[in-house]
């Protein structure tokens, strides 16, 4: 996993609550076998029209969203399936920020464990974000080492994250690797339970 | 002194815990670990790239549901389809893992497999890559949904780091009125509250409506904790799991299992222990409930109006009306009575157990299904198909008109060749109605299984129970 410690690039807004990862990704893209080359199919149902053509009415498609590489979302961001497709298709498509007021359990995780920094902010602020965005301020910095998060040349807010999962994405770890480190740990639990 | 009251999440939490830190997530153990052809070969590719083995292979199960087709089963046609199943066959060879594959009688959807071969058990963490692993939660199993670096985390470690969430207790109080099912009780909480009052929080479901439940019943409850942003959702466990689990081919005999329901019954939440939060529900003032958006939270009972967005009390909730009703097609202010439905599907991890099927021939038993519509049975597991056809349930579907297929996913995503046309309308005892689930455009109503059944003969959505009391005279 690529590290990642600060990131700048043009933000898109998509202004929908609760959007979940079959809509991200469809269904009828979940049966490749490999990680990579999901981008394309990246919320196809809302990007394509019925006929194969480019949809110009969704937020993405415009030409101000274009090379974007933080979204703005609404809250409950990636909710339903636990495919991880999900955010291997955003990765692809080129998102490494996602911003929101709350995200879906375990698609916060599988962000993390792709090298997408997912920022939770209070939903005022990141409607702020939104306005100004659409306003067309769209340059967007995140700073991981400081945790904050801002229009570039605008306000800094901070942002909360679990040290670990911080860590992680600061030096990109293999996180299984860390893990089998603890092998006499994880050997000694299993002794306990067998006698115990 | 005697030990600080705890819930049961606490417990098994506590005793699944290999390594504390300050300042780090918890690294637990994993007891069982289920694995599907979707969300497993990028995570096999991943232990082979890094010359990995998976550490406890005997604590890990496998099946293949979401790419089976339900009419001859083993022959897949969609090649990248049969590329997905063909490379879990080669993968469970490979590191030696158990596979309930198409010609097994042990196949079926994982979360309905998993407690029919008693691999479910109290106290346990369970682990599979698909969210709603929270099914496993309905016997007091600690059981959640992994995304597929977590799967291969699992493979390579037997464990996962995990930060500790808060709990919260969902008390259904109240008794169930006749016709009213285990469905109409969790897509009424989900209603209530939202679907993401769970984030952050493991569930456990109490009061007197879930005691009075039968397992099969609380799988249907727990399985849907997913759909209320929950981390898992589960039930302590009482004589109720225990009668269910003896006998099961992978639980312990004789008096081994004596031993174990005597540990299992030291699970249950202790008396005073204290949840971050509650809520509760009223059972009793149910009504059977059909969903009329796209999310599971937007629902009705079967007698109230579909929402109009312009009574919304938000701007936010107008919109997400607005937009739930366009996709839908649905009149503001309506009445599901009036909606016609052209596809019935019954099946997926919710509702496909035998007494989802049992409650659903109750209802078609005798009858036949409305001209133009579509109807499926698809049981959840071959060992569900075998019992339901020893006991003739599939002569009384078909005699109906209802398709009678083989088991799976099927219409539940539609990643098989089962799936509703772009602008029909499904009434489906499944989990999700998200925007497209049931195939590109398809509008998607959850029901029980006794309403879905209802609305196949009637060809709209009815109340079951005035349906079978006027049948009946
Ligand atoms: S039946 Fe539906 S919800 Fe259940 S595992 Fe299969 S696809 Fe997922």
């Amino acid at each position: 996993m690529e590290p990642i410690r600060t990131h700048r690039g043009r933000a898109a807004v998509l202004n929908r609550i609760n959007v979940d990862t079959d809509q991200i990704i469809p269904k009828q893209f979940l049966k490749r076998i490999e990680r990579t080359g999901f981008g394309e199919f990246l919320f196809y149902d809302w990007r394509y029209r019925s006929d194969g053509s480019l949809n110009p009415d969704f937020e993405l498609n415009k030409p101000e969203a274009e090379g974007a590489s933080v979204l703005l979302a609404d809250h409950n961001f990636g909710c339903g399936s636990s495919r991880e497709h999900a955010p291997w298709a955003l990765l692809d498509y080129g998102f490494q920020v996602i911003i929101a007021p709350s995200f879906a359990d375990i698609f916060y995780n599988n962000c993390v464990k792709n090298g997408i920094l997912p920022i939770r902010l209070p939903e005022i602020q990141v409607y702020a974000l939104m306005e100004q965005v659409m306003a067309g301020h769209t340059e967007v910095e995140a700073d991981l080492a400081a945790q904050t998060v801002g229009l570039v040349g605008g306000e800094r807010f901070s942002f909360a994250m679990d040290a670990h999962w911080r860590n992680m994405l600061l030096n990109g770890w293999d996180e299984i690797a860390l893990t089998m480190q603890l092998e006499e740990q994880i050997a000694a639990y299993e002794r306990r339970q067998v006698i115990g | 002194m005697r030990d600080k009251p705890r819930t049961i999440i606490e417990k098994i939490w506590d005793a699944h815990t290999i390594a504390v830190e300050e300042g780090k997530p918890d690294l637990l153990y994993i007891d069982l670990h289920m694995v599907h052809e979707v969300t497993s070969p990028q995570a096999f590719e991943g232990l082979r790239g890094a010359g990995r083995t998976v550490r406890r292979p005997e604590l890990t199960f496998a099946t293949m549901d979401h790419n089976v087709p339900t009419v001859e089963r083993t022959h897949i046609r969609d090649p990248i389809s049969r590329l997905q199943v063909d490379t879990l066959t080669r993968n469970c060879q490979e590191f030696g893992i158990e596979l309930a594959d198409l010609n097994s009688p042990d196949n079926g959807i994982v979360h309905i497999i998993g407690p029919e071969l008693g691999l479910t058990q109290p106290g346990k963490t369970i682990v599979c890559g698909d969210s709603h692993t929270s099914t496993h939660g309905a016997f007091g199993a600690l059981a959640f949904g992994i995304g597929t670096s977590e799967v291969e985390h699992v493979l390579a470690t037997q464990a996962l780091w995990q930060a500790k969430p808060k709990t919260l207790q969902v008390k259904v109080s109240g008794e169930l009125g006749p016709g009213i099912t285990a469905k109409d009780v969790i897509l009424g909480i989900i209603a209530t509250y939202g679907v993401n009052f769970g984030a952050g929080h493991i569930i456990e479901f109490t009061g007197e409506a879930i005691r009075g439940m039968t397992m099969e019943e609380r799988m249907t409850i727990c399985n849907m904790s997913i759909e209320a942003g929950a981390k898992a959702g589960l039930i302590s466990p009482d004589e109720t799991t225990f009668a269910y689990l003896e006998g099961r081919p992978r639980v312990p005999k004789g008096a081994a299992f004596a031993e174990a329901v005597e540990s299992w019954r030291q699970l249950a939440t202790d008396e005073g222990a204290a949840f971050d939060r509650t809520v509760e529900l009223d059972a009793a003032v149910l009504q059977p409930r059909v969903t009329w958006g796209t999310n599971p939270s937007q629902g009705i009972g079967i007698h109230e109006t579909i929402p109009d967005p312009t009574q919304a009390q938000t701007p936010a909730d107008k919109k997400s009306i607005e937009q739930a009703l366009a996709y839908m097609g649905l009149p503001a202010g309506g009445k599901l009575t009036d909606v016609k439905v052209d596809h019935v599907f019954i099946g997926s991890c919710t509702n496909a157990r035998i007494s989802d099927l049992r409650a659903a021939a109750a209802v078609v038993k005798g009858r036949r299904v409305a001209a133009g519509v579509r109807a499926l049975v698809v049981p959840g597991s071959q060992r569900v198909k075998a019992q339901a056809e020893a006991e003739k349930l599939d002569e009384i579907f078909e005699a109906a008109g209802f398709e009678w297929r083989e088991s799976g996913c099927s219409m539940c995503l539609s990643m098989n060749p089962d799936f509703v046309p772009a602008g029909e309308r499904c009434a489906s005892t499944s989990n999700r109605n998200f925007e497209g689930r049931q195939g590109k455009g398809a509008r998607t109503h959850l029901v029980s299984p006794a309403m879905a059944a209802a609305a196949a003969i009637a060809g709209t959505f009815v109340d079951v129970r005035e349906f079978l009391a006027k049948e009946a005279n």
